[in-house]
């Protein structure tokens, strides 16, 4: 606490002393790195020299008033009022500079609104709390979480520079083409926002935005979600890593490669051991946002697990199961069919029959889920044997 | 003639049971200072909480609350009710009228309110919490994601929308029946002038928030989709329709402000408006134009091209009737013989503040750079800058303009001017680093930060203590001057004009009983 009064005096100082300071804060809108963004850092900047110049005048003439017709200076009031030239003056004025204003703003707008033509598709899906990206026509897809650690957000760890603009999957693009971006939502509304590209869409479940942009420069550009969108809408943030298109390329073909691998982990015998140690994982990851470290939830919002009936009777697997995949409609709990792969869907499952002192002792292979998903149905063959 | 002079009753059932515009005028206004100190603690928490980066007050769940009821609470509770506890003091004075047209509906109105408000309020402690969807309250997190007690938040909606509407008619009412012989409509203050298309606005709208209301209810209860598109619907079609309300809204709680202006900054600069009646022609037209707006707040959401730039043209538009009132207002102050005694002061600050409220309203209009601005604390500072120095601070100054002629007293001028610097200083120091943090990228609504935000936000915080602070100050001024103070003569101010001025302070239990007349 006095490292804070002692910080915020010296920042308090440095606000009037230095005006080096403010070069080290960022006071402004990036200028980006797209043709786009430089656009719209244009229009920014001139309506701000715009509102500038009116307001030096319009204070000027206030202040010298302020100053100089004091009663107290022997100013006498003049009785004038009411002039048509003046009235008509500073009406037509202003609207001349908006006029002057509207002409580069609708050209940027028709440039912001041109998305064909695009080289590359990227679907892009909004979820509580988090992004999905699918390259259409790469069989690429995968979702984007933050990556900062609790720890960090509670302070029992030094925050990293980072600190909430970091995920664990960053979005990567090629420099140099146009990619269009389909923005949807798939549950409440969110907004995928990136400065740097000047790009903002709304994520709308049941309808599908666009937007595009081409980036210039390699580098690596952090967003965030903009719309309010629930708990942890301070938490999804948007990573963009754009480098050259070989590199893109490599980096797309490594995805197969490891989409591959998935599968194949599917067939292998997994222990209990195996599976718990994968399903805190991704329990970590993907559910504690809303049902807690704990499992305990936050009713009612969010149900507890531990000791949910779902979660501990033996004939309830299969609903569990079901829920999962596709998860209740109209409430919080998505479908996480194609966000989890069947192991990582088996090992949570496990884990949360397991967790908290849940202990059933029961097994969810990576297998039932395989056949749930194709029979809709859950026999438990495999899951005897890996109990043993 | 004197059985009709009695006083007030006796006791509590004299607030609870009044039909006198100047009682109802006092309960909307305390009514509406417990709200601002309610509402204004919500953005205590939440300064608090942006204080440093990390959490460490409140979790988010509850942040988002805090942010919610703050909105609501203000919109709603503070600065509406505010301009109607004015309106109900002053207009009948100002026209000549003995009272409010609808004396009955105007008690119904007033006391609607608490009952709402502690519906509002007591969802907080409901299982699930509070509204948490942001004061705009977007579907589907509303609706199908919305907290078990948004049914409860509706219905305060509801009772919130009925109680204007019935503000809104009884003003209408009075004005357009009530004046004084010879107070022709151009002959009328610009505070009545402005309320009486405020009124219209509210008429106009409320009815367009409750049906968005109703339809949530719907979708929440009935299983209807109007904001559902799995079922049919569209979330944006809320949005169309919260914003139709949204944008006259926002008007609502400016256009009195425009007036309560236009009466302290003649007075205090000795000088007639310069422009009386393109005053009034600005004030319809910004009026009319507020209804074309409303998808300016929603540049993002993905209209037609068209579309969008429709909307930015009218928005443009808005800043040249915006720019007729500010110019009026500096050119009646120039070669006048200023005073600045507190009213002007608050005056002043509104007219400096409010145009820089403006000036990034009209950067929000340029709709690609909105792109840029949306959701983000640039969009914050904007329209705390024309709420706060805007709504607020012409409240203020209207208080301090009419306190000695309720009271009968003089406030303690020197304490008031002290309520004035720290507000400014505060008011500023709280919400200009948000222009900064905006551009920079921090999003608005979110309850933690990246460090690169943290030594603004640091600043915004410690403004936010130092003026929420400073309003117990203003209680106390109003308390101390309600009790004792100096006699008030009918007319302290020198400079000052209208009917209200040639009744005493303070102003009798029934005033203009016979009409005054008006030349
Ligand atoms: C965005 C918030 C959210 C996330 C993330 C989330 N859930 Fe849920 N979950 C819910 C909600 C809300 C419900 C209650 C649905 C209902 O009303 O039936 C729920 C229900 C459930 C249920 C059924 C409980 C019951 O009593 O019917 C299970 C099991 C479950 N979740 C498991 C998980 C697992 C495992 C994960 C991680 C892979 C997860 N959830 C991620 C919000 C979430
Ligand atoms: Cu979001």
């Amino acid at each position: 606490m006095r490292l804070q009064a002692r910080r915020l005096v010296m920042l308090l100082v440095g606000l009037l002393v230095s005006p080096a300071l403010w070069a080290k804060w960022a006071v402004n809108m990036p200028e980006g790195v797209t043709d786009l963004s430089h656009s719209i850092y244009g229009l920014h900047m001139t309506i701000f020299w715009i509102t500038v110049a009116i307001g030096v005048l319009v204070f000027a003439v206030m202040f010298w008033s302020v100053i100089f017709h004091r009663k107290s200076r022997g100013a006498k009031a003049s009785e004038f009022h009411e002039s048509t030239l003046v009235e008509i003056l500073w009406t037509s004025i202003p609207f001349a500079i908006l006029v002057v204003m509207a002409i580069p703003a609708t050209k940027t707008l028709i440039e912001v609104y041109d998305a064909d033509d695009a080289d590359i598709d990227i679907k892009v899906t909004g979820y509580q709390w988090k992004w999905q990206y699918e390259y259409l026509g790469e069989d690429v897809s995968f979702f984007s979480n933050l990556s900062t650690s609790r720890d960090e957000i509670n302070n029992s760890r030094p925050k990293n520079e980072n600190y909430l603009l970091e995920v664990d999957e960053p979005l990567v693009v090629p420099i140099g083409k146009k990619i269009r971006f389909l923005v949807t939502g798939a549950d409440v509304i969110h907004s995928w926002w990136v400065p740097e590209l000047a790009v903002k869409k709304d994520a709308i479940p049941g309808f599908i935005n666009e937007s595009w942009t081409k980036i210039n420069t390699p580098g690596i550009y952090r967003g965030q979600c903009a719309e309010l969108c629930g708990k942890d809408h301070g938490f999804m943030p948007i990573v963009v890593d754009a480098r050259p298109m070989d590199e893109y390329q490599e980096w797309l073909e490594g995805k197969r490669a490891e989409a591959e691998k998935i599968k194949e982990l599917t067939q292998k015998d997994w222990t209990m051991d195996e599976l718990m140690t994968r399903g805190e994982e991704v329990y970590t990851k993907v559910c504690v946002a809303c049902h807690q470290a704990n499992g305990q939830g936050i009713p009612p919002m969010f149900p507890p697990l531990k000791g949910n009936a779902i979660a501990v009777d033996r004939d309830k697997i299969g609903r569990h199961i079901e829920v999962l995949l596709y998860g209740v409609k109209g409430t919080a709990m998505q479908a996480f069919k194609d966000q989890l792969s069947e192991v990582d869907m088996a090992a949570v499952i496990t884990y949360e029959r397991n967790a908290w002192g849940n202990n059933t002792k029961e097994v969810v292979t990576p297998r039932d889920i395989l056949d749930y998903k194709k029979d809709g149905k859950y026999t438990g063959q495999y899951s005897s044997e890996g109990g043993k | 003639m004197s059985e009709h002079h009695h006083g007030p009753a006796k006791g509590l059932m004299r607030w609870v049971l009044t039909t006198n515009h100047k009682d109802i005028g006092s309960l909307y206004l305390w009514f509406s200072f417990a709200m601002f100190l309610l509402g204004g603690a919500m953005a205590m928490v939440i300064r608090a909480e942006l204080f440093q980066p990390g959490l460490q007050i409140v979790q988010p769940e509850f942040f988002n609350q805090m942010t919610t009821m703050h909105g609501l609470i203000m919109v709603f509770g503070a600065v509406m009710p505010a301009f109607v506890g004015l309106a109900n003091w002053m207009i009948p004075m100002m026209i000549g009228a003995p009272d409010m047209a609808l004396p009955r509906m105007n008690n119904w109105s007033f006391w609607i309110l608490p009952f709402a408000f502690a519906l509002l309020v007591s969802t907080l402690f409901m299982e699930g919490g509070g509204p948490n969807f942001g004061w705009t309250f977007y579907a589907p997190l509303s609706t199908d994601y919305g907290p078990p007690s948004t049914t409860f938040f509706i219905f305060a909606v509801h009772m919130m929308g009925i109680s204007s509407i019935m503000g809104a008619i009884n003003v209408i009412a009075t004005i357009l029946n009530l004046r004084a012989p010879g107070m022709t409509l151009m002959k009328m203050p610009l505070f009545v002038w402005t309320w009486l298309v405020t009124a219209y606005l509210l008429i106009a709208v409320m009815p367009v928030l409750a049906g968005a209301v109703t339809m949530m209810l719907m979708d929440i209860h009935f299983g209807t989709s109007f904001f559902n598109a799995g079922g049919g619907g569209d979330p944006v079609l809320f949005q169309h329709v919260f914003w139709f309300f949204g944008h006259p809204e926002v008007y609502i709680m400016i256009l009195p402000a425009f007036g309560i202006v236009s009466a302290i900054i003649p007075a205090f600069a000795r000088k007639p408006l310069f422009g009386y009646t393109s005053m009034v022609y600005a004030v319809a037209s910004i009026a009319f134009l507020s209804f074309i707006v409303w998808a300016h707040h929603m540049f993002t959401v993905g209209i037609p091209l068209v579309g969008e730039v429709f909307f930015m043209y009218a928005t443009m538009l808005i800043a040249v009737p915006t720019g007729v009132k500010v110019f009026n207002w500096v050119a009646t102050m120039f070669k006048g013989s200023l005073t600045f005694e507190t009213p002007m002061l608050f005056a002043v600050a509104f007219v400096v503040l409010f145009t820089i409220g403006g000036f990034s309203g009209l950067m929000l209009s340029i709709a690609p750079a909105d792109f840029q601005y949306h959701d983000t604390y640039f969009v914050v500072a904007h329209f705390h800058y024309v709420l706060v120095p805007g709504a607020i601070f012409a409240i203020f100054a209207g208080v301090y303009y009419w306190l000695p002629k309720w009271t009968g007293h003089m406030y303690d001028t020197a304490l008031s001017k002290v309520h004035f610097w720290m507000s400014f200083i505060g008011m500023n120091l709280t919400f200009f680093p948000m222009h900064f943090v905006g551009l920079a990228g921090m999003p608005r609504r979110i309850p933690d930060y990246n460090m690169q935000f943290a030594d603004f936000n640091m600043i915004s915080s410690v403004g936010g203590f130092m003026f929420g602070v400073t309003q117990l100050l203003f209680l106390f001024i109003v308390i101390k001057c309600v009790r004792t103070g100096d006699k008030a003569e009918a007319k302290p101010w020198e400079g000052a004009h209208g009917l209200e001025w040639m009744v005493p302070s303070p102003a009798p239990y029934h005033t203009f009983s016979t009409p005054p007349e008006v030349k």
